[in-house]
């Protein structure tokens, strides 16, 4: 039996009430992927609350405080599969630190699906999604009109929410937008294409699922190969291997290459790309290897590998927008650590040039201080050097997280700015 | 089993293969996808952390864990020692099987014994004879007399509702409890294990793994696991739904007859609590074919503790438990 052919990670993004548990649960029902006990138990658990309806959200709703209190809490992940893709879900509370859990699901996704109800259409959430995904540059995102049946799969009402989603998603730079008709409830267009919506003409929501580009899209990116750890096994059958092993974090990387490895500066060939299953000629993107080079170059955890001609930024300065995501306000001065790729350098937040309007990704006046779940511009300067891409252009080597010095904490998200911006 | 072994070995020694360079790597399918960012993880924490161990109990996913950090370090054998934490429960054949490949491989292997703990008085056995629960205090003992700082376990997120909202790398207090509320954010494929001293991390590099997942990763790469995995005739007796083997520890008791049937385990735990399925798949592609039709998760089919409440997991996590 062949596995599925590829993986796709997705997030959801509803606000309260739009359907969106009933839209994951849906999903994992009509993939077969809610087994019968699961099932038995959420029916269990749903009459010991009073229910009568099966509440799928108790199936996602894993913790002690979110089944008392009957909120989500935290990101759930969710597995499920059809013949020619695995994907995993990540499933974000709508309500509760909103931001702090979508930025968290959006972070890794490659496609999100946001939700509205037809009889409200765009809302003041919608937006903030919509902002927020394309903050994080996720590549795709898709819009499910949720609740056609309680609009009786008007036509003219989808229309309209359709387009005004296009021009928002246009305005915000939201490339690849899909909009789909359904009813989480019922099933329609879901897995299965409605007899009730025969003047839609798209994908169900599944068949975009399935058809959306997986994997990393870097693969066209400049290389960038972040060394986790050196391998030297001394062993008498090895005792002069010097394997420098990563994950690469993208573009293509071949035997033959000359490379450099930064912020070090120091420059050599690859020679050799091993994996446990014996070496290779190329890899790319999202594949775990060990690079050999020609030289004994200085070359350990926290540099970054490129290809000569197409190198990082290498900084000590940083012009980047952060994700707040703790509960103390971020204020000029803080003195922070910055975990970029494998580097862990010491830096002081020398100040906030600005707070993001999710309405239109525009900066306002520099701000006092940053608080939860705002997003705003700040000027970083940094102990050691590090070598950076602008998140714009590389989501991989962009992205960067700020941890209290004190606690190991992570305070908030970092994302690179362009180099015009500094 | 042996000759599956020497095909590691063999892999171990050989790498880097001798023969021509492939084109390419492996082909980025989901099976691949997987296993990189395993990879990736087990490497970040071999080189963030100072003191790692692998929790290793012979179930299949910790034969998996431990073949993929095997793979993520190779040529360079494994830094770090394994952990068994032996409810005395034991089924003798995953006994047999850790010890062989612990042998074989070279590796190192710490045992805590549930049994030691109760002897010396730290540990009450319970009414009920279950032992699952009691591993919480020997892991705990065991991590701070070793100062392991970073644990790795083959948990899932898609066995339970609660691991389903765990971190990758997941902080324990000093006292090695889990507070769900106080998680970090886990963003992009950077993981924040800092820590202060007497704190340790969890790392679980299958988080997004599935059952099916483990079963075509052990079928791709021949990963050795158990003999009872796969279906055999055995002295059962029926109890709350599930086939016991039959042993000194609490059954059958009255009234519970024994049978033979032919049965495999979905999962190996303690052995008082957890039950064999009814199977006649001895070939890893019908082991294969039954897991992606079956109707019932592994933890429901096999595991009497998860059903004592709809938090048991979580309840157990808190404290401390894998």
């Amino acid at each position: 039996m062949a596995p599925p052919m590829s993986l796709l990670r997705l997030t959801t993004a509803g606000s309260v009430d739009d359907g969106k548990s009933t839209l994951v649960g849906r999903l994992l029902q009509d993939t077969q992927s809610i087994l019968v006990d699961q099932l038995a138990a959420v029916d269990r658990a749903t009459r010991a609350r009073g229910g009568v309806q099966l509440d799928l959200a108790l199936l996602t709703d894993g913790l002690r405080a979110e089944r008392e209190q009957g909120i989500t809490i935290d990101v759930a992940y969710r597995y499920f599969a059809t013949p020619t893709r695995k994907f995993v879900l990540a499933d974000c509370p709508g309500h509760v630190q909103y931001t702090r859990n979508t930025v968290t699901g959006a972070s890794t996704a490659e496609l999100a699906v946001v939700l509205v109800d037809a009889r409200n259409g765009l809302v003041e959430q919608t937006r903030r999604h919509l902002a927020v995904m394309a903050f994080l540059r996720v590549p795709h995102v898709m819009l499910a009109v949720n609740k056609m049946d309680l609009v009786d799969f008007d036509e003219p009402t989808f229309r309209g929410i359709e387009s005004e989603f296009a021009a928002v998603a246009g305005s915000l730079g939201v490339p690849d937008v899909v909009t789909v008709p359904v009813s989480a409830l019922h099933g329609d267009n879901i897995a299965t294409r409605s007899a009730r919506t025969p003047w839609y003409r798209g994908p169900t929501l599944l068949e975009h699922l399935e058809a959306v580009p997986a994997g990393r899209e870097a693969v066209a990116e400049p290389m960038r190969f972040p060394v986790q750890l050196v391998l030297r096994p001394r062993t008498t059958e090895h005792p002069d291997y010097r394997g420098l092993a990563g994950q690469i974090a993208s573009g293509v990387l071949a035997v033959g290459d000359d490379v450099i490895a930064l912020p070090s500066g120091g420059s050599s060939t690859v020679t050799g790309i091993d994996t446990p299953d014996g070496p290779v000629l190329r890899a790319t993107a999202g594949q775990s290897v060990t690079v050999l080079l020609t030289d004994e170059i200085d070359v350990g955890r926290g540099e970054v590998l490129a290809r000569l001609e197409q190198q990082p930024r290498v900084v000590t300065e940083l012009a980047a927008d952060l994700c707040w995501l703790a509960d103390r306000p971020l204020r000029p001065g803080a003195r922070v650590l910055i975990k970029h790729g494998t580097r862990t350098v010491r830096a002081i937040v020398t100040a906030l040039t600005g707070r993001l309007d999710l309405h239109t990704l525009h900066h306002t006046e520099p701000p006092a201080s940053l608080e939860l779940n705002e997003i705003g511009g700040a000027l970083i300067r940094l102990a050691e050097p590090l070598a950076v891409d602008s998140y714009a252009t590389d989501r991989h080597t962009g992205g960067f997280l700020v941890i209290d010095i004190a606690d190991g904490n992570t305070l908030a998200a970092g994302l690179v700015g362009s180099r015009d911006a500094e | 089993m042996t000759a599956i072994l020497t095909r590691i070995q063999r892999a171990q020694r050989g790498y880097p293969g001798t023969g021509d360079p492939a084109e390419c790597g492996t082909s980025v399918d989901h099976l691949a996808a997987l296993e990189s960012e395993a990879v990736h993880i087990i490497r970040e924490a071999v080189a963030e952390f100072d003191r790692p161990v692998l929790l290793f109990s012979g179930g299949k996913d910790s034969a998996v864990l431990l073949h993929l950090a095997l793979r993520a370090l190779q040529p360079a054998p494994l830094p770090f020692p394994l952990l068994h934490v032996d409810t005395g429960h034991n089924f003798p054949e995953v006994i047999a099987f850790r010890d062989r490949l612990v042998a074989d491989l070279g590796l190192r292997l710490h045992v805590a014994a549930v049994q030691d703990w109760i002897d010396d008085g730290r540990l009450t056995e319970r009414p009920d004879g279950t032992r699952n629960p009691l591993q919480t205090v020997p892991l705990l003992d065991t991590i701070n007399e070793h100062r392991f700082d970073a644990v790795f376990g083959g948990a899932r997120r898609d066995e339970d509702r609660a691991r389903a909202k765990e971190r990758i790398v997941s902080l324990r207090d000093a006292f090695g409890g889990w507070d769900p509320r106080r998680q970090r954010p886990e963003l992009w494929s950077l993981y924040n294990g800092r820590h202060t001293a007497g704190e340790h991390v969890r790392v679980f590099p299958l988080s997004n793994w599935t059952e099916l997942d483990i079963w075509h990763y052990i079928a791709r790469r021949d990963v050795p696991v158990p003999d009872i995995y796969y279906a055999h005739q055995r002295e059962v007796f029926a109890r709350d739904g599930m086939w016991l083997t039959a042993g000194e520890w609490g059954g059958p008791r009255n009234g519970e007859r024994i049978v033979t049937k032919s049965v495999r385990y979905r999962t190996v735990g303690d052995a008082s609590c957890t039950g064999a399925v009814e199977s006649t798949a001895v070939t890893i592609d019908e082991v294969l074919t039954e897991v992606a039709t079956s109707r019932i998760t592994e933890r429901g089919a096999t595991r009497a503790d998860d059903r004592l409440s709809e938090a048991a997991m979580e309840d157990r996590k808190r404290d401390g438990y894998f």
